[in-house]
């Protein structure tokens, strides 16, 4: 059990760290050569003639054969041989007290290039590194981890600083994560949905999710339409109703986009939409197929029925395709839950 | 295909779009590029090792990501683009057999800097997105 105190010292030993130099200095191996940029451009698909024509590059506003600028960390990478790990750096420091506390996976996450000018055959590269920054505890779709950013000074021989780079990673406990599946990283389940209250009222549209019909509650004595259930039609006051299946199809009335709280059994950012059906009665429902930026109000959207748990069966809407799936048949190629890089 | 003459500051404007690009996905590609790089980690070569790690396959190496990104600025702008600055955050892996469609528009415009948004999703969702920072002639 880690006690409060604990947390916080382990956080404080954490953020001793920043501001120290990562390790010593990384020379690159070559100076900025043409066989190492044809090898990338090719890789890439790159034709700039730049990077590899003298004539059309002397013709541009570089003047001269440049790398692309995006090459730049590759004029330090060590190759095949990998960074020895005796330790006794900051870097394998924090990394071994990380791991030590259970945060043993890693992913990057942000990278960022800032170039002072563009490179030159010849120029030789080397870097320094400082540990900028170690978050507090962040809970992300991977886990629990928290982030580590360095920057690296990327200078010449002479000690021109030619490019600067941010790069960030995420230091997390592997199965801890809101996108962690069964078939994830083969830890822990993800957690149920939360159950719907049921009451005698609204039972009948939960079982007819189960079955994948969409139901309306109807007065039979106006005939009026009504969602969600009621036992009061709110035009005549008559309890008698009965129901009926709506098609499936409507337009997105108005939704939200939640990124928090956020509950270990739902994907985020989430997408929830208050759909008006063609039948005319709305109802709240999660929106799916869609990147939660591409959600517009009026959007005509149809059912899918998403099978959460055997007890659970809920529908969710998605933007019409031209190529129509039946309603009632999730369709295929909907990303699932994302799972851990490494 | 990078074009041959450049774009210039006065001919594009906010909200312009990118031409789109479409990566296909190759094994060859994703391990070409990382040896490229000089990143030799088994995760971007070797399938076996990927698998023991806990990844279904191999994927791509951010250097690579990065060189895509710088490509698909210059595909566009053309040779005397200038690039100042590229900042990108990742998210699903480029794995073998799928395809990264890279789309970018232009948000910000000021005093020959043009910033431009990228984004280079792939069918598990954005495996890329960011912007780059960059002078126009």
């Amino acid at each position: 059990m880690t006690t409060t105190a604990d947390a916080t010292d382990f956080v404080a030993q954490l953020k001793s760290f920043e501001g120290k130099e990562a390790g010593g200095p990384e020379r690159g191996a070559d100076p900025v050569n043409q066989p190492m940029i044809r090898h990338w451009v090719e890789a890439i698909g790159d034709d700039n003639p730049v990077y590899v024509d003298a004539d059309a590059a002397a013709n541009s506003v570089h003047g001269q054969i440049v790398p692309p600028p995006v090459m730049l960390q590759a004029w330090v990478m060590r190759g095949v041989r990998p960074r020895p790990t005796d330790g006794g750096n900051p870097r394998d420091e924090l990394m071994n007290l990380l791991d030590s506390a259970g945060f043993t996976s890693v992913v990057a996450t942000n990278c960022e290039q800032e170039y002072h000018r563009y490179l030159h055959l010849g120029d030789h590269l080397s870097t320094s590194t400082i540990i900028e920054a170690v978050s507090d505890e962040k809970a992300t779709g991977l886990g629990v981890g928290h982030f580590v950013t360095t920057r690296v000074e990327y200078r010449t021989e002479d000690g021109e600083l030619v490019g600067t780079m941010r790069f960030r990673i995420l230091k997390f406990k592997p199965g801890t994560g809101r996108g962690a599946t069964q078939d994830g990283d083969g830890s822990k389940p993800r957690p149920k949905r939360p159950r719907p209250a049921l009451t005698q009222d609204n039972a009948f549209w939960f079982a007819g999710a189960k079955e994948h019909r969409l139901l309306i509650q109807r007065c039979t004595q106006c005939q009026e339409l009504r969602h969600p259930p009621r036992p009061v039609c709110a035009k005549c006051r008559s309890y008698e109703w009965d129901a009926v299946e709506a098609g499936g199809r409507g337009t997105v009335y108005s939704y939200v986009v939640n990124h928090y709280p956020q509950v270990p059994a739902f994907d985020y950012p989430l997408p929830i939409g208050l759909i008006e059906l063609d039948e005319g009665t709305r109802l709240v429902a999660n929106l799916v197929g869609v990147d939660a930026a591409d959600v517009r109000v009026g959007m005509p959207v149809e059912v899918e029925w998403i099978e959460h748990d055997p007890d659970l069966t809920l529908p969710a809407f998605h933007p019409v395709r031209s190529e129509r799936p039946r309603a009632g048949q999730p369709d295929e190629g909907w990303p699932g839950p994302q799972r851990a890089e490494q | 295909m990078t074009a041959t003459t450049s774009l210039r500051y006065d001919d594009v404007d906010v909200g312009d779009q990118l031409p789109e690009l479409a990566i296909p996905l190759t094994r060859t590609l994703i391990v070409s590029t990382a040896i490229a790089s000089r990143d030799y980690q088994d995760v971007h070569h070797d399938p076996g090792l990927a698998q023991e790690r806990g990844s279904p396959d191999i994927f791509m190496n951010i250097l690579s990501t990065n060189g895509f990104v710088g490509r698909f600025i210059t595909d566009w702008a053309g040779p005397d683009a200038v690039l100042k600055r590229v900042n990108i955050r990742l998210g699903a892996p480029n794995y073998p057999g799928d395809t990264m469609t890279m789309t970018g528009k232009i948000a910000k415009k000021d005093d020959g800097v043009v910033e431009v948004e990228v984004r280079g999703a792939n069918k598990l969702g954005d495996h890329v997105t960011g912007t780059v920072t960059l002078e126009l002639p």
